[in-house]
């Protein structure tokens, strides 16, 4: 085969559809990626325990767990206000992959999933990815608003956070004191 | 406590803070003994480097006394250690391959993005030197937090003087790996840019690695004389054509390595480099040689730079042309400090490395805007001011 046939073939890139220089205006894709030095049950296991999310999700209030695959997260709004949804998870693999989605009825529809490659002898590759409307659409602006940045910033220091906690055992701060600490987390 | 803290350009005080606190497991507080200003603190001195905020505490360069202890970290109080500037986790991939300053976990996720933005990928967290690289407080106080102390500080014996050891926080390691980049063999000629502290450990460390000649670059004759004492020949660049010199001076090869200790001072760095500019255009040129530039052009071909010098932003003619056409390879960084600090601490107790010499100025804390001012004003005279924080204590 000549490469230039080769070429024409290539429909798609490699590249994932986040990277994508197309834009959807009917749904808005976010992921990020990050490598983090633990075997991926280690990882997945932390994850599939919503109670320990609060930890690095810095704009989650609480996640109670209701049952094996239903859990209510509340987040902190503004105007100190609080905003509660039922969250299931519709797909688990263990080791692999948990996807979620929000329950009908929900003020806020959303869904994500995160996934766990396993990485060799770098760790693990962990990949989220949040679905939800663009910021022009009524429940992007109130998205956006719940998560007080850009869902996609937002979702990078999480992982940051949950890559800091799994590798080191705790989550990196440069507040002096506790009472900067408090602060800095409110 | 007592702190220095930065205001704004030529605006540092020392001001009192509440004193730093155990917040995570492996923390532990250092009560400083010894600080230096580092001449990379000028750079926050004179406002080249964004994202500072009024009332930070400055200072990379201490050590001093455990006085208290996370349950995770492996130090003991009363212990005597040298704390390097780069918090690294000593966890992640890049401390896994001794990359310390690269570590993916010393900056706090929140103060990653500007250095995503900036450099594509975010660098390790730094004492006291700006936001983007963690904006933690720095050891220029009577005491700090130090994340991840059982990775980072390096415990030294009770009865071995700070002067002796204080400079394994940064300009030590600095200089040595600015030699270990230069991969030197034995015989070649190794061509120094500027002989502040990181230039002068780099002519000791290029001896000790081999090299049969170093030749230090400056404009200040002290600064020279002290490059001389090491046995490194000298080049006066007010005096003389450094690129006719060094020329000359290596039969017409050129230095089979060249390392940059001066930096974005000179040119490169943001406000600096548009001033560069505004000088150029206006034909006024600039009276300081831009030193990677020049080093590029005099290194032999197939030779190598070494830059340890501090880069921020982008640099302007950078002769990427010669770079290519000489086959030249390029080796530069944050330093590993980790890395280094024990064959450095064994050398210096062996005393095959002195770090004294470079000690001008002994000051209280409570006297360090004088020290910036000196150190910024008079660089010829003043090649170090450390800091001590009972020394005002002991005048009262």
């Amino acid at each position: 085969m000549s490469a230039e046939s080769e070429t024409a073939a290539l429909q798609h890139d490699d590249a994932p559809v986040t990277a994508s220089k197309q834009t959807h205006p009917d749904r808005a894709l976010v992921a990020e990626t990050v490598t983090i030095n633990r075997p991926a049950d280690e990882l997945y296991a932390f994850w599939r325990d919503p109670a320990n999310l609060v930890a690095v999700m810095d704009n989650l209030k609480s996640i109670e767990t209701i049952d094996e695959t239903r859990s209510r997260w509340t987040v902190k709004a503004p105007a100190g206000r609080e905003v509660s949804w039922e969250s299931v998870i519709i797909k688990d693999v263990p080791g692999k992959e948990i996807t979620w989605q929000s329950a009908p009825g929900a003020d806020v529809a959303n869904s994500g999933r995160i996934e766990f490659q396993d990485a060799g002898a770098r760790g693990t590759v962990v990949r989220a990815v949040i679905a939800y409307d663009p910021p022009g659409g009524a429940i992007g602006q109130l998205v956006a608003k719940l998560f007080q940045r850009e869902p996609r910033v937002q979702a990078r220091r999480d992982l940051k956070r949950f890559k800091q906690l799994m590798e080191t055992g705790e989550i990196a701060t440069s507040s002096r004191t506790a009472k900067q600490l408090a602060e800095e987390k409110a | 406590m007592r702190a220095l803290t930065w205001h704004g350009k030529h605006d540092v005080r020392v001001d009192t803070v509440d004193d730093p606190e155990i917040l995570n497991p492996r923390d532990a507080i250092i009560k400083i003994t010894a600080t230096a200003i580092c001449g990379s603190d000028l750079h926050l001195y004179d406002g080249y480097i964004p994202t500072m905020k009024a009332g930070d505490i400055l200072g990379h360069e201490f050590m001093g006394e455990v006085v208290e202890v996370g349950p995770k970290s492996t130090l003991q109080r009363g212990q005597k250690v040298v704390v390097p500037f780069t918090i690294a986790c000593g966890s992640c991939y890049h401390c896994g391959k001794h990359q310390y300053s690269a570590c993916d976990n010393g900056n706090p996720a929140d103060n990653q993005d500007i250095g995503r933005e900036l450099y594509g990928q975010p660098m390790s967290g730094l004492f006291g030197y700006s936001h983007m690289t963690g904006g933690y407080a720095g050891g220029q106080a009577e005491y700090v937090r130090v994340p991840f102390s059982d990775v980072g500080p390096i415990v030294v014996p009770d009865d071995i003087e700070d002067e002796k050891v204080l400079f394994l926080s940064d300009i030590l390691p600095t200089g040595w790996m600015a030699a270990e980049n230069a991969e030197i063999a034995p015989g070649d000629t190794v061509a120094v840019w500027g002989c502040g502290p990181v230039g002068l450990f780099a002519v000791q460390s290029a001896f000790l690695l081999g090299a049969a000649r170093v030749i230090a670059i400056d404009h200040f004759p002290h600064r020279l004389e002290l490059a001389k004492r090491f046995g490194a020949e000298t080049i006066n660049f007010e005096e003389s054509k450094t690129y006719e010199a060094l020329m000359d001076m290596t039969g017409g090869i050129g230095p089979d390595a060249v390392i940059d200790a001066v930096g974005l001072e000179a040119h490169g760095f943001f406000v600096d480099n548009v001033i560069d500019q505004i000088k150029a255009s206006m034909f006024l040129g600039t009276d300081r040689t831009h030193s990677i530039r020049q080093a590029i052009l005099a290194c032999r071909k197939g030779g190598r730079v070494s830059m340890p010098a501090v880069y921020g932003g982008f640099v302007d003619k950078f002769p990427l042309g010669a770079f290519m056409e000489k086959g030249l390879t390029l080796k530069t960084g944050q330093t590993h400090v980790q890395h280094y600090m024990p064959a450095l601490l064994n050398a210096i107790v062996e005393g095959k490395i002195d770090t004294t010499f470079l000690i001008s100025h002994t000051l209280p804390l409570e006297e360090a805007p004088k020290g910036y001012k000196m150190f910024h004003d008079n660089q010829n005279e003043v090649t170090k001011v450390v800091l001590k924080p009972d020394l005002a204590l002991a005048a009262e």
